[in-house]
């Protein structure tokens, strides 16, 4: 058995190394997406073109002006004397939203009337909108006592703290995700071609009518691959704490055997796929597809589980990189051990056996 | 139809693959259609037919790769059908389609084809040193077979299909696109395997190949025609009915022929034409109609009939019968 599964090994190896672009591809193409979509991927929203239209003209209104641009967020874009022509400089995105502030704003803001700021958003990207949205609130309250000349305290009060990403920046957040993203496609194209490069290179027969298992036939070819692909996830963790200040609470071997499982999983997963297609291209297809989308989409990368409808939510449970970016979350940021993620384990555990298992069935049938 | 040349070569006939109406159907399409036959140890025995003609779906049942739809068969002892895993330790197959890896070198191919059959250590040592030595490759080890000529990389898949030492080897037109230079040495090869008692079970379509072997079996849609020696097979044909031609416009004079009721078949070969008669004495008149009809000069003389004859003969006959 060993000795079996040892000669597919060295010979994929072999392989491996005299097709050095490949090589490469599967070594480098981790760390290359990471850079991309690292840099490009955030919730983060910053320099908001804002329009400007103070009615008011008082130091009490350019006092709530200077807050906006003060904070970091906001930069003039326009100043307007009318509210009118900021319809133009949405529709040519010259301005993401824009700050009215009423004539009679001082004179009710010193009387301690109720009174109100008018704030126009492009709501075209939602997600964007609701950022600035509320940015805005926060300046706004942060600014009241000021321009009222009042302290004021209200009798309740949320005082926030938050944990594990103070800051609450969103790459913290994502590259978990990102780092789930890039290993699952680049180990499922690692090994989707495995097989079905026999099959179509006329190989496959041969080695059919040898007595070699389908089971050693499959480790022998996902073996190379775990190696390949934990030096590049290894890689991949590097850069993701060095340059996008992923922090690394938690154990690094515990990161280790999780990192291991869940690429089992997407090498399995890449091996089955292999073992249904009939030509490399489809296979490459198939893989690229099964990968990216569920886990772009169903594994709460970006988009969180909770708020999925119950349909895709009990999808989402047979996509593995769901449990992996849990359980990374929770070693990387949460720094806690494994009674707190085992479950996320287990799950990938039993997905990396279970592809495994139909990959080795539908061999078994092909062999 | 017993095998005369192997019986007498190895006196205690042994019976190391045997099929016993073998039938393969592909939905209504019927590749393999109740096949016969038994092949003796150290017997070259030839597969020979058409593409299409269901030779490599029978090496594909044999090796145990493709189930029987009905028909029992055995190899080395085990039966097809149910000792697959057993036979697979038993035989060696070197398919239609190049089967080493290219992006290797000689070494590696030899090393990881052992591996799949659990020959390592001292073992394969002397088998790879066999392997180098038979194939001629002693010094290009470490090339890519990429690099190789079509003749070495046959020799290398035969022996790396043989590093386990099979009693029984399938080939399945093992010289397709090979000089004749490099087919010449790969039969050499056979032959001394067959010496050691390798049982050969090869396929073709070429008729020069066929010559090679002990007995042949013609097939053709499906169907088992004939299975002889190739003497026996020849003898269908009665001394003097296959006749060689010379005359004048020999392209026109092959359309004079086939009208002739005394020529059962005529072709053109080059610049002569071949016939097959019913009788000898059809000569003398083939050979008067000819001069009468303008071919003239003409001369006649009786060949011996080739395999091509006795295949075309064969299915012939069989069209014939399914006809009627």
């Amino acid at each position: 058995m060993i000795r079996r599964v040892l000669a597919v090994a060295i010979k994929e190896l072999l392989q491996l190394k005299r097709d050095w672009r490949t090589a490469i591809a599967l070594l480098g193409m981790p760390l290359v997406l990471l850079m991309i979509y690292g840099y490009a991927l955030s919730f983060d929203v910053t320099d908001i073109r804002l329009g400007v239209v103070d009615l008011s003209r008082t130091s009490a209104s350019r006092r709530v002006v200077e807050a906006f641009l003060e904070s970091g967020f906001f930069v003039r874009a326009a100043t307007l004397d009318e509210v009118r022509p900021t319809d133009a400089l949405f529709a040519s995105e010259a301005i993401q939203a824009a700050l009215v502030i009423p004539a009679d704003f001082a004179s009710e803001a010193a009387a301690l009337r109720p009174t109100s700021l008018l704030f126009i958003l492009d709501g075209a990207d939602s997600q964007t909108a609701s950022t600035i949205l509320s940015y805005a609130r926060q300046i706004v309250a942060a600014t009241t006592p000021e321009v009222l000349g009042i302290e004021f305290r209200s009798p309740l009060e949320a005082a926030p703290l938050v944990w594990y990403n103070p800051d609450l920046k969103s790459s913290i957040f994502l590259v978990p995700g990102l780092l789930a993203f890039i290993l699952m496609v680049s180990s499922v194209i690692a090994t989707a071609l495995a097989v079905v490069r026999e099959k179509e290179r006329g190989t496959m027969e041969s080695l059919r009518a040898t007595p070699i298992r389908a089971i050693e036939l499959l480790l022998g070819k996902t073996l190379p691959y775990l190696l390949v692909g934990s030096v590049s996830a290894a890689g991949a963790l590097f850069l993701a704490w060095a340059l996008f200040e992923m922090p690394v609470r938690g154990s690094i071997f515990w990161l280790a055997v999780v990192t291991l499982l869940f690429l089992a999983g997407g090498l399995g997963w890449g091996i089955f796929i292999s073992t249904l297609a009939e030509s490399q291209q489809v296979a490459f297809q198939l893989g690229l597809l099964s990968s990216m989308l569920p886990t772009l989409l169903l594994s709460g990368f970006i988009f969180p589980i909770s708020s999925m409808p119950r349909a895709l939510q009990i999808i989402s449970s047979i996509v593995p990189a769901r449990y992996f970016i849990a359980a990374l979350r929770s070693i990387v940021l949460k720094g806690v051990g494994p009674d707190m993620w085992w479950q996320q384990a287990a799950a990938l555990a039993i997905f990396g056996a279970l592809v495994l298992l139909a990959a080795t069935v539908r061999m078994v049938r092909s062999l | 139809m017993s095998g005369a040349t192997a019986e007498g070569r190895h006196p205690a006939r042994e019976i190391v693959v045997s099929a016993s109406e073998l039938t393969r159907t592909f939905g209504d399409f019927v590749a393999v259609d109740h096949v016969s036959f038994e092949v003796a140890r150290g017997e070259i025995f030839g597969f020979l037919g058409s593409n299409g003609a269901g030779k490599t779906t029978t090496i594909r049942m044999l090796c145990g790769l493709l189930r029987p739809t009905s028909g029992k068969g055995t190899v080395d002892g085990f039966d097809i059908a149910t000792e697959s895993a057993a036979i697979k330790t038993r035989i060696g197959y070197m398919s239609q389609k190049f089967s080493l890896y290219t992006d290797l070198t000689v070494d590696e191919n030899l090393r990881f084809w052992a591996g799949t059959y659990r020959v390592w250590g001292r073992e394969f040592e002397r088998r790879r040193d066999w392997a180098l030595a038979v194939t001629g490759l002693e010094t290009r080890r470490q090339a890519l077979v990429a690099d190789l000529p079509g003749g070495f990389r046959q020799r290398l898949a035969l022996s790396c299909a043989l590093l386990h030492e099979p009693p029984v080897v399938f080939l399945d037109e093992p010289t397709g696109g090979v000089d004749p230079e490099a087919r010449r040495d790969f039969w050499d090869l056979i032959d001394d395997l067959s010496e050691g008692g390798v049982t050969i079970f090869v396929t073709t379509h070429s008729m020069d190949e066929a010559e090679r072997c002990h007995r042949v079996a013609l097939m053709h849609a499906g169907k088992l025609l004939a299975l002889d020696t190739i003497p026996r097979l020849k003898a269908v044909f009665p001394e003097g009915s296959v006749l060689e031609l010379e005359c004048a416009d020999a392209a026109r004079a092959v359309e004079e022929l086939e009208n002739l009721s005394e020529v059962v078949d005529a072709a053109l070969f080059g610049d002569r034409l071949r016939a097959v008669v019913e009788s000898p004495e059809a000569a003398a008149t083939i050979e008067r109609s000819l001069v009468a009809a303008g071919f003239g000069p003409v001369t006649v003389n009786p060949v011996a009939p080739s395999l091509e004859d006795v295949f075309i003969r064969f299915i012939h006959e069989a069209e014939e019968a399914e006809s009627s």
